[in-house]
């Protein structure tokens, strides 16, 4: 049998050049290799990325006027490429004044033209986050006008009411405050497109890091700006790999392959974390997970029930079982780390307390009511651990699972009893959620207010959107902060909002990656600051 | 009525098979792809996009326009060689093809070499060796291939080689610091490294594609070794076999040389067949293996309804079955001497 013994002996010298290979070496000193899923990144433009993977590439690669301090997150905004800033009597005007000597990627200067371009350029194309920019009123008409060159190093903005400063520059710490390289990008103009299709796959910015290539659903690579104006990165190369499994993450992090794994699943944080090589860090992001009833429901409404069901979800009984390691309690609509978050926990689950609530407000024997949620396998666990914990007072509880497509329809058109949701912000300041949670003037049906949470439960709240709206208008940041406190702790007491769990991101690292941010709920990672 | 050189004529009738084919393909695809409940717009804008942007988007794709009309236009930038831009990608689907193919390639090919070498063997030994222990075996081999799911065998495999013992490299085509370090001539670093003459990115590369294409293997070899034992139990019950085995030739001349040469004809079928399957690209087997190859990346497409990326891998996978096809008839032409 000839063939037989060839093939033996074939495969023995397989097995044997393959364990001659050298073994894996750890990643370079220089280099930082992160495992994540990238595969939602379709453009690298700062004017049109809104996804996380796109957000994470931009705040390494663009320069803002503003920015997060990755070592001081709880600071807020502080001077990036603007080093200080003017605002007019009327609120409405601020003026910035450009750091000097910084420069793009391509060696020219970073000046007011730069930034006045970028800004104009954002609003004129319009994509997805635009809005985040036109809310304050710029828009292709009046871009010109609104957002004006002064001279080479200062330019102006003018909004179209008077806001908050702090909103402003919030939003300007956003993506699409990303100030992009005017020679660069108009010489890549094709067709008026303000160079958007060129820089989808290119980079043209002044931060900390240049774009080396962008392969989609498999790598993005960034080397070092060592002319970066906080000083050269310590990390000279990143690369970022699109490894989707959560188990191949985990391989890779204990053998060494990569340095950080930003998609481990909680079986996988835990067994990660037995190897003294590797490091969990547990970060705060922006999804909230909360429950609303019906304000247009005759029991619902009633005030002392709405009390009871804030005493009828098993806070820390969810957290430390099916949600462990992705949520943790949070009772207020701003995430923590947003200007304005506050930490108060007032309820738990008092089964006594509320039957008393219940009791009082004529409802001892309980009642029927219907839960509509997604089919999403965290939410249909929470929507049955509520109907177990309803059921301890005798409310009757159905669940209604559909599409996302279904329940949010019924949700829109204020068609349900209680709803499960969760609600992620859309830019970096408190009025994303607030504007949502906590405002609605008109609440008849007409109105069709769908876009806030508050009509969608027929909420009406003349007193609190007026304080809302007041907070979009305050200049001094501190106050501003205050303000938002003061309408989360009445939120909390008379909302038809139970907010149970702010979502938490577990990364693992091996443990010699140092100084490693995350950018909690308001911002993204940032590499510069790293060392090994 | 003027007569054409049969040679003419044949490459003629080859080349209208393709076309017709690729049209129905195309048509197909389109048409499935347009009633899906899938919204491609919103895998361009996102879904917190205002209507006027969202509206934007919708006339950019051409989608306010009638199907057919959109199914026209198509048909046309296809013939000038124009796939379309993919909205995931933001690149050109030609390019992103050239990216994602030869992965598969090469990826199928390793698979493919391995499962024959392997396979016929296997089911020639099976089929000779009837009921006996080594055909056993050779079944429950085949049976254990075609069953376990591949997500689960692949992370097992990876635990064992890579995590446990070391032996092979991690997912990925290569270790990350070999990659962008040899210029890309093929596409298929295998090929590319040769041509550099940079033997450590080589063999870091076949240490990357041992697991994943010895799972595809396994798969081919499975299917392989059972329709050859299949085949060579026809050909072993033929009378020739006998008359040879009567006239004194040895057993090892018989099976290997007269039964196998006859089978050798429907083999190349089935190798042709199976070579295309993974060509198609293995999803599951790319996402454990982080493979960056045509199955992913037609799946992602599909899933957001980026047509001109499905519509351009389409093409792909199906000039391929087409031209294996016709490669599977010429070989028959040159194995089966009656058929030259």
């Amino acid at each position: 049998m000839k063939p037989i013994r060839n093939l033996l002996l074939g495969a023995t010298a397989i097995a044997i050049a393959l364990t001659m290979t050298p073994a894996m070496a750890k990643t370079p000193d220089n280099m930082l290799v992160i495992a994540n899923r990238i595969d939602d990144i379709t453009t690298l433009d700062p004017a049109e990325s809104f996804e996380f993977a796109g957000s994470d590439y931009s705040r390494n690669v663009y320069g803002k006027l503003v920015n997060f301090d990755p070592l001081n997150l709880p600071a807020g905004y502080q001077p990036d490429l603007a080093t200080s800033w003017t605002v007019s009597g009327d609120g409405k005007t601020i003026t910035f004044k450009m750091r000097p000597g910084v420069k793009f990627h391509s060696g020219n200067p970073v000046t007011a033209e730069d930034a006045v371009y970028s800004l104009q350029r954002a609003v004129k194309l319009n994509k997805t986050p635009a809005f985040i920019l036109t809310q304050f009123g710029f828009s292709a008409e009046n871009a010109e006008q609104t957002i004006k060159l002064i001279d080479e190093m200062t330019f102006s903005i003018t909004t179209d009411n008077k806001y908050a400063t702090s909103f402003v520059l919030n939003c300007l710490t956003s993506t699409i405050g990303g100030i992009v390289d005017k020679k660069t990008v108009m010489a890549n103009e094709v067709k008026g497109d303000m160079g958007n299709s060129w820089l989808k796959t290119h980079s043209a910015g002044s931060g900390a890091y240049k774009l080396v290539s962008w392969k989609p659903s498999e790598s993005l690579t960034l080397t070092a700006n060592p002319e970066f104006y906080l000083g050269a990165p310590k990390m000279e190369r990143v690369i970022v790999r699109h490894i989707s499994e959560s188990a191949t993450q985990r391989l890779l992090l204990e053998k060494g392959d990569i340095d950080v794994a930003r998609n481990l699943n909680p079986q996988d944080v835990a067994g990660a974390s037995a190897s003294s090589d590797i490091a969990i860090d547990s970060d705060l992001r922006g999804r909230l997970m909360y429950f609303s009833l019906n304000q247009k429901d005759k029991i619902l409404s009633n005030p002392k029930v709405v009390m009871a069901f804030k005493y009828l979800a098993d806070y820390k009984g969810m957290q430390n079982s099916f949600l462990k390691g992705q949520y943790t309690v949070h009772q207020a609509f701003l995430p923590k780390t947003y200007l304005g978050a506050i930490d108060d926990k007032p309820y738990s689950l008092n089964v006594a307390k509320a039957k008393a609530l219940l009791a009082e407000a004529g409802y001892g024997d309980g009642f029927d009511v219907n839960i509509i949620v997604r089919k999403a396998q965290e939410r249909i666990e929470i929507a049955q651990s509520l109907q177990n914990s309803f059921a301890k007072v005798g409310i009757k509880a159905t669940l209604t699972v559909g599409t996302g497509k279904q329940t949010l329809s019924k949700y829109r058109s204020r068609d349900f009893q209680v709803y499960v949701g969760a609600w992620g912000p859309d830019y970096p300041d408190p009025n994303t959620n607030a504007a949502t949670f906590a405002v609605n003037v008109d609440n008849s049906d007409a109105a069709k207010a769908t876009g806030q949470l508050a009509w969608r439960n027929g909420w009406s709240i003349p007193e609190m959107s007026k304080a809302t709206k007041a907070a979009v208008q305050e200049g001094d940041r501190d106050k501003r902060a205050a303000m938002y406190e003061a309408i989360q702790r009445e939120h909390q007491k008379t909302s038809p909002f139970v907010e149970m769990f702010q979502k938490i991101e577990q990364t693992g690292r091996r443990s010699n990656v140092k100084n490693l941010n995350i950018g909690a709920a308001i911002t993204a990672v940032s590499y510069w600051p790293v060392t090994k | 009525m003027p007569s054409f050189p049969p040679f003419i004529l044949a490459s003629f009738r080859i080349v209208l098979s393709i076309l017709v084919t690729m049209i129905g393909l195309l048509f197909v695809t389109f048409f499935i792809g347009r009633v899906m409940p899938i919204d491609p717009v919103l895998s361009v804008v996102g879904e917190s996009a205002s209507l006027e942007t969202y509206n934007a988007a919708y006339k950019a794709l051409g989608l306010d326009q009638p199907l057919f009309v959109q199914f026209f236009y198509f048909l046309v930038d296809v013939a000038r060689g124009d796939f379309g831009v993919s909205l995931l990608t933001a690149r050109p689907v030609s390019q992103d093809l050239i990216r994602v193919f030869p992965a598969t390639v090469e990826l199928a090919t390793v698979g493919t070499v391995i499962g024959v070498v392997l396979g016929v063997p296997l089911g020639v030994i099976a089929a000779v060796k009837r009921d006996s222990w080594i055909d056993q075996i050779a079944r429950v081999v085949a049976l254990v291939g075609y069953s376990m799911p591949v997500f689960w065998i692949g992370l097992i495999g990876l635990l064992i080689f890579y995590g446990i013992l070391g032996w092979i490299g991690g997912p990925g085509r290569l270790d990350i610091f070999y990659v962008d370090m040899i210029p890309s001539v093929t596409g298929m670093i295998l090929v590319d490294s040769l041509i550099a003459g940079d033997m450590s990115i080589f063999w870091n590369a076949v240490s990357h594609i041992a697991l994943p294409a010895g799972l595809l293997a396994y798969y081919s070899l499975a299917y392989i070794s059972r329709m050859t034992r299949s085949f060579m139990l026809e050909q072993l019950s033929q009378e020739y076999i006998t008359t040879a085995r009567v006239k004194g030739l040895s057993e090892h001349a018989v099976v290997w040389r007269h039964a196998l040469g006859n089978v050798k004809v429907p083999l190349v079928t089935v190798i042709a067949l199976s070579y295309a399957s993974l060509l198609e690209g293995s999803v599951l087997t790319e996402t454990i293996f982080s493979w960056p190859g045509i199955g992913l990346y037609i799946t992602t497409a599909l899933l957001s309804a980026d047509m001109s990326a499905v519509l351009g891998g389409t093409i792909v996978v199906g000039l391929v079955f087409v031209c294996l096809n016709i490669l599977a008839d010429l070989l028959y032409k040159y194995f089966d001497p009656r058929a030259q």
